[in-house]
């Protein structure tokens, strides 16, 4: 299960500069922790963040071992159309989850 | 980290002349008023409050059919956002064909077992979790009222009494901390009363969702005690004082803390 949480406010005016927030779950094994017997833990972490706005990407991010279990992102873009945002993620062992959501710009 | 910490706590007890008690129901105050502006603006806000993540699955979980009965919990329970209003805000409560109180997990389980044959889930596993912030947010906002139920009453006494109870290696009871010293740092964060009011809660610290017994039990290490199995009697004798002495204080599952 890869549940994911999106914040995009459902309508805006044009030119409007609107906050998207994104949380989505993941475990993110940074892969330098051990096992009780010594055992490596093998890295499992989302590698890459990505926002289309109507099909145009406006917005991506590289994640590293550092960054926590179920990241949050928040970033900032210019309501210029009504339409959709579709996030991906991907990572570590094939992980891919994808989520969307619609704005009304008036 | 762990053994520093406690040392700092022992001194501040020892320099501490005189205990003040139990709380009085008017000075209350959940870990939520301990916490600073920015992990309050994380639970504030259910699109950043990673608990809701665990929510979310849990809202699946209710709705998958299982076992050798073939049933999800909605067969006979319905939609969760009217059968499950209030009840985790109940419980622990008494369970009359056993004889004791069962913690919510454990009443996952035993409907698990018992209704839907299908195999009791992990303590801290994540459909475990996930399923019991799925029913106690149902309560959200709620008052507390675990305690009501007479049958309850011994079960409640031995709570107090272990919470009262000095042990482990620095000779500490909950009460020293949580009554007598919170608002106190410890390692330069607040201690807090010990109020039980969003479980299973979302803590930074552990980096995902876990159970009051996992908090109790690490309390209890932190004081270098051997601490109980998960759903042992004294924990869940533990986990119903503290819920009885949070009577009318607000649920808030899922809590974010530190």
């Amino acid at each position: 299960m890869a549940s994911t949480l999106i914040n995009v406010p459902p309508k805006a005016k044009r030119g409007d500069i609107i906050e998207i927030k994104t949380l989505t779950s993941h475990i993110m094994e940074t892969g330098f922790r051990r096992t009780a017997a010594g055992d490596l833990i093998p890295r499992n972490i989302i590698t890459s963040f990505s926002c289309r706005y109507n099909g145009n990407e406006i917005f991506r991010a590289d994640f590293f071992p550092a960054i926590s279990a179920n990241p949050y992102v928040s970033f900032f873009t210019i309501a210029k159309e009504s339409g959709k945002f579709e996030f991906e993620w991907t990572g570590d062992n094939g992980f891919s989850t994808t989520a969307s959501a619609s704005i009304m710009v008036e | 980290m762990k053994s520093s910490r406690a040392i700092a706590l022992a001194l501040t007890l020892f320099s501490t002349s005189s205990l003040a008690g139990e709380i009085p129901d008017s000075e209350r105050r959940s870990g939520y008023g301990f916490m600073g502006p920015d992990t309050r603006a994380i639970q504030d806000d259910d699109t950043s409050n990673p608990g809701m993540l665990f929510v979310l699955d849990g809202e699946t979980l209710w709705n998958q059919k299982l076992g050798a009965a073939g049933k999800a919990c909605s067969d006979c329970h319905g939609e969760a956002t009217e059968s499950m209003k209030g009840v985790a805000a109940r419980y622990p409560a008494f369970d009359k064909a056993l004889g004791r109180p069962v913690t919510l997990e454990q009443r996952i389980n035993l409907e698990r077992t018992e209704r839907q044959q299908a195999p009791a889930l992990a303590y801290e596993s994540r459909d475990l979790l996930a399923l019991s912030a799925y029913v106690a947010n149902q309560s959200r906002g709620m008052p507390i009222t675990t305690g009501d139920d007479p049958a309850l009453k011994p079960f409640v006494e031995q709570g107090r009494a272990l919470f009262m109870q000095r042990e482990g290696q620095l000779n500490l009871a909950c009460t020293n901390c949580h009554n007598d010293s919170f608002d106190k740092k410890l390692a330069g964060s607040p201690v807090t009363q010990a109020q039980p009011t969003g479980y299973p809660e979302y803590r930074l610290e552990w980096q995902t969702l876990g159970s009051l017994e996992r908090r109790l039990r690490s309390c209890i290490t932190g004081v270098r005690a051997q601490a109980p199995d998960f759903g042992a009697p004294e924990l869940v004798a533990l986990e119903l004082y503290l819920m009885s002495r949070a009577h009318g204080m607000k649920v808030e599952t899922p809590a974010v803390r530190p």
